[in-house]
């Protein structure tokens, strides 16, 4: 009856005359918070990262490494919520990339590059001191039990699906999955969807028994991390000085990342056969890396669905064919009177977004297949290790091995240095 | 396997390679952060509704990832036309034009009616009870002037990354503004 007889840039009802000297009050418009607060961040960032490699390196103290996690869950947890932080860092880069209508912030880029610099030099320290992800699943960590190796190595793998995933979403601007499925946050946060409260829960309940399953099998920033993390300068080593051999740390690391020394040259019949498994695997990395490009070509168009504008579309065209009613006043029924209006609009719109979405699936089929070769490759190739020492992409550095070694006990003077010239060699 | 002679090299082909790697890597990094700086921006965005595109909907009561929503109602006094007869304030047909519940439109009386002189009233918004369900916004946009709106209030908002009501926005209404200027205010009506 009413509708539709509004006057645009009109009031219906003029403003009227006061005539008791009455005051217009204001609306009030709380800020954001500062800039200083922004920059705050990541000089606590900076400052944590820092203690962090002083006490891996210098001090070699699971014990500090403890209250600086404990520090990092309060203040980038419980203080500032869980965002800003590193993991759902990358998507705002390649979204900046792929979008020039958004610009990064300074701080974004700092918290996605500072942790990735200092792993390229000294290992995943961030990891170790400074994740509060990583902080609330190493407080819930009571009884860690052995994951299988070829468990291990097969969830390993997912952390760098999820990643591709994750930049293949942003780079459409469907959304920051890697944020919207993140279980910690939410906990932090004291509110949140079920669901994702709930996969909280879960997470924390598994990580009593499996050592921070998110990080190991799951954190995005954690593969770029990793990978970082295989070239860097300096290693996290279990002992301060020289390894005797002893295996008293062979079972301490509760990621289950210490690796054996090697056993020595293979048999020479035997390495003539993993070189040729090698060659293969180097023969069928394009091919991997093709087949997951065309397999990802056909998960486009399920992929584009996701994409709020595409879903309006989809369902724009369905009402065409068929008219479903929805409720007055309904979230669906309000948006596509919008498209109603402008049907070429958003029609359009989404035909361009379903080429994008297009093009990122075949390269994140390209990309799956790419770390899939990878790792086949990865795994059978030998490194060769003298000593009992921390896998280098794996190793998250929490110093839990340290005080296993009877060098690092003898360094601490809890033992006297003569009783290990028997051990020694 | 022959075994070579060891020649004493300042590094081993590993670290050589290790070498390489990170120093590529560094430098990748480096031009990215270069490239992304160069058209960063050092204030940020935070989120924000844009009034003329909001179609008072509802769901930012419910889809707001804390408890109760960051999202409230806001009023521009400029634009109001104080009517006693408030259809932002009133439901539809009330019994009397009284500050009763029952004639209410809030469901948790939220929009606070107090009389200025004959035959005007003011209408303020105590953000403690609003819960950004815009039945006020929609009665005031239908009949009235429209100066009842919705805005992200920042001192609640806890600025996620991906904004989980801006995902089910029905009239993208939803976009990330400078953090400089966080408000999109109603100054005119529509």
């Amino acid at each position: 009856m009413y509708s539709g007889a509004s006057v645009f840039g009109e009031q219906r009802f003029p403003p009227p005359d006061f005539e008791s000297g009455y005051q217009l009050p204001v609306a009030a418009t709380p800020p954001a918070r500062g800039l200083a607060f922004q920059y705050l961040d990541v000089a606590v960032l900076v400052v944590a990262l820092g203690v962090a490699l002083w006490l891996i390196y210098r001090r070699r103290s699971r014990r500090g490494l403890f209250w600086l996690s404990l520090f990092s869950l309060g203040y980038f947890g419980f203080y500032r919520k869980g965002c800003i932080c590193p993991i759902g860092s990358p998507q705002n880069i390649v979204l900046g990339l792929c979008n020039p209508g958004y610009s990064v912030p300074v701080t974004v880029i700092a918290f996605f590059v500072l942790p990735l610099a200092v792993a390229l030099f000294a290992g995943r320290a961030f990891c170790a001191g400074v994740c509060p992800q990583g902080a609330i699943q190493d407080f819930f960590l009571i009884k860690p039990l052995k994951v299988p190796g070829w468990l291990e190595q097969g969830l390993g793998i997912i952390p760098f699906l999820f990643l591709g995933a994750g930049l293949a979403y942003a780079a459409t601007g469907t959304g920051f999955v890697i944020c919207r499925y993140d279980p910690f946050v939410p906990l932090f946060r004291f509110s949140g969807s079920m669901f994702i409260l709930l996969a909280g829960a879960g997470f924390l309940l598994l990580g009593m028994f499996v050592g921070r399953p998110y990080c190991r099998f799951l954190c995005p920033y954690g593969a770029l991390l990793k990978t970082a993390s295989l070239v860097s300068k300096w290693r996290v080593r279990v002992t301060p000085d020289y390894c005797t051999q002893c295996r008293l740390c062979e079972d301490s690391c509760p990621f289950g990342v210490i690796r054996q020394p090697s056993a020595g040259a293979l048999a020479p019949r035997l390495l003539d056969r993993e070189r040729r498994r090698l060659g293969w695997l180097l023969v069928a990395l394009p091919v991997l890396v093709i087949g997951g490009g065309w397999a990802g070509s056909k998960l486009g168009p399920a992929a584009a669905r996701l994409h709020p504008t595409v879903m309006l579309a989809e369902r724009y065209a369905r009402q065409q064919r068929k008219p479903v009613s929805y409720g007055v006043m309904t979230p669906e029924a309000l948006s596509l009177a919008r498209v109603e209006s402008n049907p070429e609009a958003v029609l359009s719109e989404a035909a361009n977004l379903r080429w994008r979405v297009d093009l990122a699936t075949v390269l994140f089929g390209g990309w799956a297949g790419l770390v899939l070769g990878v790792k086949l490759i990865a795994l059978s190739i030998q490194q060769k290790r003298n000593d009992y020492e921390p896998d280098h992409g794996g190793c998250l550095a929490c110093g839990r091995c340290f005080s296993y070694c009877p060098n690092e006990r003898v360094r601490l003077g809890l033992l006297p240095a003569e009783q290990m010239a028997d051990t020694a060699k | 396997m022959v075994t070579k002679p060891q020649i004493e090299t300042p590094v081993s082909r590993r670290q050589f390679l290790r070498n390489g790697a990170r120093l590529a890597a560094l430098t990748g990094l480096g031009a990215l952060a270069g490239v992304m700086s160069n058209r960063a921006r050092a204030d940020g965005w935070v989120w924000q509704i844009d009034p003329a595109k909001c179609l008072h909907c509802g769901n930012c009561a419910s889809n707001c990832v804390l408890e109760q929503s960051a999202v409230k109602c806001v009023h521009a006094f400029a634009v109001c036309g104080y009517c006693q007869l408030c259809t932002g304030f009133f439901a539809p047909d009330p019994n009397q034009l009284t500050t009763g519940a029952e004639n209410q439109l809030c469901p948790t009386a939220a929009l606070q009616r107090t009389y200025v002189e004959d035959p005007y009233y003011q209408y303020t918004i105590d953000e403690n009870l609003c819960i950004g369900c815009a039945r006020c916004v929609e009665g005031c946009n239908r009949f009235g002037n429209g100066s009842l709106f919705l805005q992200i209030r920042h001192d609640r908002c806890v600025h996620c990354n991906e904004c989980a009501i801006a995902r089910t926005c029905p009239g993208d209404a939803f976009r990330r503004v400078p953090a400089r200027q966080p408000y999109l205010l109603k100054t005119t009506a529509r």
